[in-house]
């Protein structure tokens, strides 16, 4: 059989399919339902990730692959998939991520066994995987929302999975709404381009760029804010991030990995679909808009995450920072499409579109950790870990890796797409005139903040829960995950340091699309020294090689090895106990905790954070003497307590006042529906 | 286009063998200061070669992180240094990264040391690394932007593009612009290198340590590294700053007259930055930890009146 992405595409989401039928069918038997479902996911987001690498790179003269997966039934609700670049870079994103989780489920999974329903964690695991495949894929928009919503709802249900702890009700319901808020934006979004365009087709819609009067820019701009809520709520952007940080930590850890790299990413497809494909020339406004949202999310995001202490709960605050990240290089972009600087649009864009999947790899990644050391301690709460890296050492690896990667250090992933960022940044500067270019240093100048305390996040997330003595029993008594887990993370490992040490290559399957986004190929420009090298748009603006940094590292290894040669051979090494200050050795409850490390950055911060803390102690003769204490310390979260707690009480008190509608004759309603009914024909005349 | 080998060993050589120097010279200068007689200057290449031969004691509750963390601080401290122009114009590794690579180098350095620090368990190596970790999230910014400042009126990130524009602009060099730029990496460069309003170098005493908390647990060999990375780095960002706002005397071609020429105007400058920081350390006392981001903050604001005049000045 001739191998083409034409029948692998097919084959996965088939492969989805029967996956989620195995895993009803085999409701009973745990075992076979796990290993039927995901299985079956594994081998179709395989082919799925064929398919899109594929499709990237061929010919890019090839027209794009149209799929019609069922008849036309309904006028305008076709079911056909495009695998246009756009389409195949995100399809690449969401199977190399369903690929290593659902390599992972099959270890994970069995922690759920006589607990849990098993088959319905891999049905409706699946079925989230066909569900977002299709909605980067899908061709028009009413396919396209039907995807979107079965995406948010089987995503619900697996959010809810652990129904049974309130915590995990609340978090489910408040996704459920924020999501579906989402979504009637969305679809406000597309009636206005379906009013000018005259279709669904995404075709059609794109050709609305191409001709600026049939879209008057009052309702271009009207569809910008629009979508940029709507996506913006499925990426997390702040204000509209709060459902995230509690939906997240609260899914198995397969599931909360895949919304945290994949599902809030489907908002950034959403954007760039929307943004650089539909709506044409951007006005100026908009790219200062996305790109102060970016900035604004990235630091708040990384602050949040510093100030907490559940190591799932932090890892969410995380991608907040990170789609921050991401919509700082497309604001820049669409900035520098308004000044009709397209080369520089094109770097911004690559930029914001590299942290896309750089993120999603080591996020994924993290999340897969943070699932193993569950797995093994049954705590997410850091200050009840420690002392895991000798207990599992490979996690403990990949967590390092993953940690070192999100913190943008080189030489992996996240250094790469930020100095991209940073270089975006730095050019635009010289793109126009008004003051508004300060935005530029300003906004690289809060990158920096903000991966300076990512890194500081990540020492202590790494450190608390991995080095150290063990703070708690089941800590104590870890064990190291099994192999199938530990192959997933491996999977996502091998990405973030190929992504790291090989961005030339990467870059070249980014051609086709950035040609269809803004009608420029770049990875030439961006290559230097046979690809060892990747360069700004221009050679002077700066050079970078990630892999020669690596190799010469290696290299220069040589030296602390001769120093040992020459003068260090005789010595030897003694294991000794820490220094206890001629105490009678050290306590877990001595070392520093996960709240504590946080303190300074706590302080200097407070007037975000407006910490409020309470210390209670009881004491016999001498307040030195403390018999009992009680401590407590809270961060206040200041978008709930000052945006939606009224804005929820108000909701509240006007559907209290709605319910005098409901009375519960039907009579009455009837009367209703007729008195509308007049209304809108009056209003229609 | 690739790499001049000869140039990267030497390089290295020198980052070796100065760095030690110029630790030393800041330590005796600061006793004489102080009417004490003070350490020799060669003392600190006795004292690495003393930590190489020792034996080595390692703390019962340390990974395999803690073992890591001195090759990877002494390494990035390296890495770094190639890609600085020291006594050339042209960093011998310019090419793999500029600004934003020592950046991230640096930082990945930091990273590991930091959690080289919470390994063994105590709270002082915690303590260490928690203030660590703040205080460079908060001095980043301002290095980042004044760098940014420089940078952007060169349109580049590559330091020897840098430094070629400032030789080229002469006396030029003296507008606000790079006078407040210097005076926020000053600052940085205090803070960076553990210096004394920020942190103090030569105590053990817990409230006021920063990095030697984090040293506390490490010995012989990884010490050595420890300390020598710490040096070497210090070295690196002295040369940033001299090379940067004051680039005279460096060698444009590789004969010898004048790479001996430019090695020793660059001691000259780096021993006289070295006297600026004696001068600081000796006046001021070290700050409460709470105060650093003040400084820190007044750095950053010197780095955004700096980005603000080039509006006035290009």
């Amino acid at each position: 059989m001739d191998i083409a992405p034409i029948t692998l595409l097919p084959l996965a989401l088939l492969g989805y399919v029967v996956g989620s039928l195995a895993g009803l069918v085999f409701l009973r038997h745990e075992k076979l339902a796990n290993f039927c479902s995901f299985g079956c996911a594994t081998v179709a987001a395989l082919c799925g990730t064929v398919a899109c690498v594929m499709s990237l790179t061929a010919d890019s003269t090839a027209a794009s692959l149209q799929l019609q997966l069922l008849p036309t039934l309904i006028p305008y609700v076709q079911f056909t998939v495009r695998l246009d670049p756009l389409a195949a870079f995100f399809g690449l994103i969401v199977s190399l991520l369903a690929f290593a989780l659902s390599l992972y489920s099959l270890g994970y999974a069995r922690g759920f066994y006589g607990r849990k329903n098993v088959g319905g964690l891999g049905a409706f695991f699946n079925l989230m995987l066909l569900a977002t495949t299709l909605v980067v894929m899908a061709d028009n928009a009413f396919f396209f929302l039907m995807a979107w919503e079965i995406m948010a709802l089987s995503a619900y249900c697996l959010v809810s999975f652990e129904h049974e702890k309130p915590e995990t009700r609340s978090a489910g319901v408040l996704y459920f709404v924020m999501s579906h808020i989402g979504t009637g934006c969305i679809m406000l979004g597309f009636l206005l381009l379906f009013q000018a365009s005259g279709g669904y087709g995404f075709a059609g819609f794109h050709a609305l760029s191409e001709n600026a009067d049939w879209l008057s820019s009052g309702s271009r701009n009207a569809a910008f804010l629009l979508f940029l809520t709507g996506f913006g709520i499925k990426a997390g952007i702040v204000p509209l991030h709060t459902w995230l940080p509690a939906a997240h930590p609260v899914a198995p850890s397969n599931v909360s990995a895949f919304m945290s790299g994949v599902l809030i990413k489907t908002g950034i497809y959403g954007l760039t679909r929307v943004f650089f494909y539909f709506l044409g020339a951007p006005p100026m406004w908009w790219g200062v808009t996305v790109l102060t949202i970016g900035t604004v999310s990235a630091v708040l995001g990384v602050l949040y995450a510093l100030m907490q202490h559940d190591l799932k709960r932090l890892l969410a605050y995380h991608s907040i920072e990170n789609i921050g990240i991401i919509l700082m290089g497309f604001g820049a972009s669409l900035m520098f499409l308004h000044t009709n600087h397209t080369l520089l649009a094109t770097l911004a864009l690559i930029a914001g579109l590299y942290h896309t999947i750089n993120h999603a790899a080591f996020k994924g990644l993290l999340f897969l950790g943070a699932g193993a050391v569950l797995h093994a301690t049954h705590t997410r709460d850091m200050e009840h870990m420690g002392g895991l890296a000798k207990r599992m050492p490979q996690t403990a690896f990949f967590f390092l890796i993953g940690a070192v990667a999100i913190s943008a250090l080189p030489p992996l992933n996240g250094f790469v797409s930020e100095w991209l960022t940073y270089q975006s940044l730095l050019q635009g500067f010289g793109t126009t005139d008004s003051l508004l270019r300060l935005m530029f240093p300003i906004g690289g100048a809060l990158l920096a903040l903000t991966s300076a305390l990512a890194a500081a996040c990540f020492v202590k997330a790494f450190g608390i829960t991995f080095l150290a003595q063990p703070r708690s029993e089941q800590a104590a008594q870890a064990h190291e995950a099994p192999l199938t887990m530990l192959l997933g993370q491996g999977v996502l490992v091998a990405a973030c340091v190929f992504l790291g040490l090989f961005p030339t290559v990467f870059l070249r399957i980014l051609d086709p699309l950035t040609q269809q986004l803004t009608g420029h190929q770049i990875s030439q420009q961006l290559t230097l020294a046979n690809g060892l090298v990747l360069s700004g748009v221009n050679q002077t603006g700066g050079t970078v090689s990630t892999l020669g940094i690596a190799v010469l590292g290696i290299c220069l290894l040589f030296i602390p090895f001769a120093l040992w040669l020459v003068l260090g051979q005789k010595t030897k090494t003694r294991i000794g106990p820490t220094w206890d200050c001629g105490l009678k050795g050290l306590t877990p409850r001595m070392e520093y905790t996960a709240t504590g490390f946080s303190k300074p950055i706590r302080m200097i911060f407070k007037a975000l954070f407006r910490p409020r803390r309470e210390v209670q102690r009881e004491y016999d003769f001498s307040p030195y003497f403390t018999t009992s204490l009680r401590f407590e310390a809270h961060v206040e979260e200041v978008f709930e307590t000052r945006i939606y707690r009224p804005l929820q009480r108000l909701v509240l008190r006007l559907s209290r006042r709605m319910r005098a509608l409901q009375a519960g004759s039907l009579q009455a309603y009837l009367i209703y529906i007729f008195i509308t009914l007049l209304l809108l024909l009056l209003f229609a005349l | 286009m690739k790499p001049d080998l000869m140039a990267i060993g030497l390089q290295t050589v020198l980052l070796l063998l100065l760095s030690p120097l110029v630790s030393g010279c800041i330590k005796n200068w600061k006793a004489r200061l102080q009417n004490r007689r003070g350490p020799r200057i060669v003392q600190p290449y006795f004292d690495l070669i003393k930590f190489l031969r020792k034996d080595m004691v390692i703390s019962e509750h340390a990974s395999w992180v803690f073992s890591a963390a001195p090759y990877v601080v002494f390494i990035t401290a390296l890495l770094v240094g190639l890609m600085v122009p020291m006594v050339t114009t042209q960093a011998p590794l310019s090419l793999f990264g500029g600004v934003l690579a020592v950046v991230g180098l640096l930082a990945l350095g930091r990273f590991f040391m930091a959690l080289g620090g919470l390994d063994p368990a105590s709270a002082f190596g915690g303590m260490g690394s928690s203030r660590e970790m703040t205080i460079a999230a908060i001095a980043e910014p301002a290095l980042m932007l004044a760098i940014f400042t420089v940078a952007i009126t060169v349109g580049s990130t590559d330091f020897s593009h840098i430094v070629a524009a400032s030789q080229s602009s002469g006396w030029g060099m003296l507008n606000p612009t790079h006078l407040m730029a210097f005076a926020a990496l000053f600052i940085v460069l205090l803070a960076e290198t553990g210096r004394v309003p920020i942190d103090n170098p030569a105590t053990h005493l817990e409230l006021t340590m920063i990095h030697e908390a984090m040293l506390l647990e490490y010995s012989g060999r990884y010490l050595a590294l420890m300390e020598w990375g710490a040096s070497i780095k210090q070295l690196v960002l002295m040369a940033i700053l001299v090379n940067i706002f004051l680039p005279v005397g460096l060698a444009a071609n590789g004969s010898v007259a004048a790479l001996g020429l430019g090695l020793a105007v660059f001691l000259v400058k780096i021993l006289l930055l070295s006297a600026a920081v004696v001068l600081v350390e000796t006046v001021n006392a070290k700050l409460r930890l709470f105060r650093v981001p003040d400084l820190l903050s007044a750095a950053f604001v010197l780095a955004a009146m700096a980005l603000l005049s080039t509006f006035l000045f290009h």
